[in-house]
């Protein structure tokens, strides 16, 4: 027999999920921004509106902003209302999302415990799951020796630095491959006929009047109906040149993986106090994350400090770690509002559309932000479920102020 | 983590410093004339540049003075160092 070649065995390469397409004079609808945001909002621009002559234009390759670095944590355990409202119809989107977009996410909900560590965390944590029941939402209060029995390995000794006093627990809240939910959503709305255009970074608009006419790409210009920005971090500079503020900052938000290792970790668990959170991927990495580095930045990478103080905050909720190896740390850019709450909605321009400031949490929302945000679009409305989130809330002092459920500080 | 230049103690750990935000932001000069919509923009709307920023730094581990930076966020390089009552240096 003679010799196979090497790759012989390999399995074919899979057919493309998107086609490639050139741009087209013009579109209906133009969404910025090619990540998680703007994917599922093309896609439910087709499949509950029947708006298919979208693009999508994406100035790297789509899924490669923070929908590529995030630690794809989703649950819904938020304390206000207007919060529980979108994150809730999120989660119920992604328990469903793997069979509208007949593509694997590897959604798994293995729940999520919030660790109070003081009194008043303890306090705060009771209220939350109080309003999370009023709201309909999975919640439930566990004592140390019930967060022990849902997942071992955290220290809940009564000698350690912040001794474990209870935790918040969603059953329903899990994670998800970020990966894998780029692309289903992409392919879907590719096969809706929505042309997804990589490489394509919007460097200005054209206006008329309160309306804008077109965008201006680096792959030229191109006419549109109604403009989307989903551009997470980067929305400031598309808002400087369309010549009105919103009051975003960006900065950089950390994680990092460990090497694989046997499943030890069945949850996941999150601190606000001690400033950790972490869940076990598929295949045995710990993701760990932690709060934003303190200043502005673009540069999608952070300080060695910010990672430091995180691990030590993880050795001591969990020993076990101690040994493992750190694989590789990386940054994304989020774009942080003053009362910790999306943007979403209307802008000074007539047919412009908001959608920003999740900041460190809005992976979790995709599903439903697309939801809101074509249906937003769709009907030259806010839905009801984004308008609470309005630009013009920081005139009113209608704030949301979700610090409270964040469970990271930023 | 970088070394940042104190305009008092020089260079010292990053560690040693908290992050102020945007600099030359004066309070209003006649507060009592503002409407919501000026005071909104007081409180919460700041600059979020891609580029050059001047912005405060203070050495809270160290002489504890605030200071002002022109920084560049896209790539972290602070380009000058100055005391609050001295302008913005220019940057090239
Ligand atoms: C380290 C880290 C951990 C996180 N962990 C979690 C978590 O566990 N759970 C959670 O819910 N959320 C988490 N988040 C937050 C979450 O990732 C974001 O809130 C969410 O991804 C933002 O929406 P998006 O997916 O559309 O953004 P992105 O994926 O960033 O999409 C924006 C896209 O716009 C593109 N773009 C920008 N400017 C232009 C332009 N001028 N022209 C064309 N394209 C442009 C960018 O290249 C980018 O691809 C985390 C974020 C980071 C960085
Ligand atoms: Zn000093």
């Amino acid at each position: 027999m003679s010799p196979r070649p090497p790759g012989a065995d390999l399995p074919e390469h899979p057919d493309l999920l998107w086609r490639d397409v050139e741009p087209k004079a013009s579109y209906d609808v133009v969404v910025v921004g090619g990540g998680g945001h703007g994917l599922a909002t093309a896609h439910y621009l087709a499949k509950n509106h029947g708006i298919t002559n979208v693009a999508v234009l994406e100035k790297g390759w789509l899924g490669g902003g923070n929908m590529a670095r995030n630690t794809t944590l989703i649950r819904s355990n938020y304390l206000w209302d207007e919060s529980a409202a979108i994150y809730e119809h999120a989660l119920t989107l992604w328990e469903g999302l793997e069979e509208d977009l007949g593509y694997p996410i590897l959604f798994s909900q293995r729940g999520v415990l919030n660790l109070a560590h003081t009194l008043q965390d303890v306090r705060d944590s009771v209220r939350r799951v109080e309003a999370n029941k009023l709201n309909g939402i999975d919640a439930e209060w566990l004592e140390p020796d019930e967060v022990a029995k849902v997942c071992p390995i955290v220290n809940t000794s009564a000698d350690i630095r912040y001794p474990v006093m209870g935790a918040t627990y969603q059953p329903r809240a899990g994670i998800a491959k970020h990966d894998y939910v780029a692309w289903g959503l992409a392919r879907r709305a590719d096969q809706a006929g929505i042309d997804l255009i990589q490489d394509c970074e919007v460097t200005g608009f054209t206006t008329s009047g309160d309306r804008v006419t077109g965008v201006r790409t680096t792959r030229g210009t191109i006419a549109t109906g109604k403009v989307a920005l989903c551009a997470a971090g980067h929305t400031s500079v598309l808002t400087d040149m369309l010549g009105f503020r919103v009051p975003l900052q960006s900065h950089p938000l950390q994680a990092l993986v460990s090497e694989l290792l046997e499943p030890v970790h069945p949850t996941i668990v999150m601190s606000n106090a001690v400033h950790v959170y972490v869940s076990q991927a598929h295949k045995g990495e710990l993701v760990m994350g932690a709060g934003v580095d303190s200043y502005n930045g673009y540069g999608q990478r952070g300080a060695f400090h910010v990672i430091e103080r995180q691990m030590a905050a993880a050795v001591e909720l969990f020993p076990v770690f101690a040994r493992a190896h750190l694989l590789r740390t990386w940054g994304g850019i989020v774009d942080v509002s003053p009362d910790a709450s999306p943007v979403v909605g209307r802008t000074p321009y007539e047919n412009v559309y908001l959608n920003c400031g999740w900041g460190t949490g809005g992976f979790k929302a995709t599903p439903g932000i697309g939801w809101c945000l074509a249906d937003t679009i769709a009907n030259d409305e806010p839905h009801p479920y984004v308008a609470p989130f309005a630009l013009d809330r920081f005139v009113t002092g209608a704030l949301v102020d979700e610090h409270g459920a964040a469970a990271v500080a930023h | 983590m970088q070394l940042i230049s104190c305009p008092w103690c020089g260079p010292r750990e990053e560690v040693e410093f908290s992050y102020g935000g945007q600099a030359h932001v004066p309070y209003p000069e006649d507060p009592a004339a503002l409407d919501d919509e000026q005071w909104a923009h007081y409180v919460f709307f700041r600059d979020n540049t891609k580029g050059r920023f001047a912005e405060r730094w203070c050495h809270s581990a160290g002489c504890r003075r605030w200071f002002n930076a022109v920084r560049d966020t896209a790539t972290y390089r602070f380009e000058a160092v100055y005391r609050p009552d001295e302008p913005r240096p220019v940057t090239t």
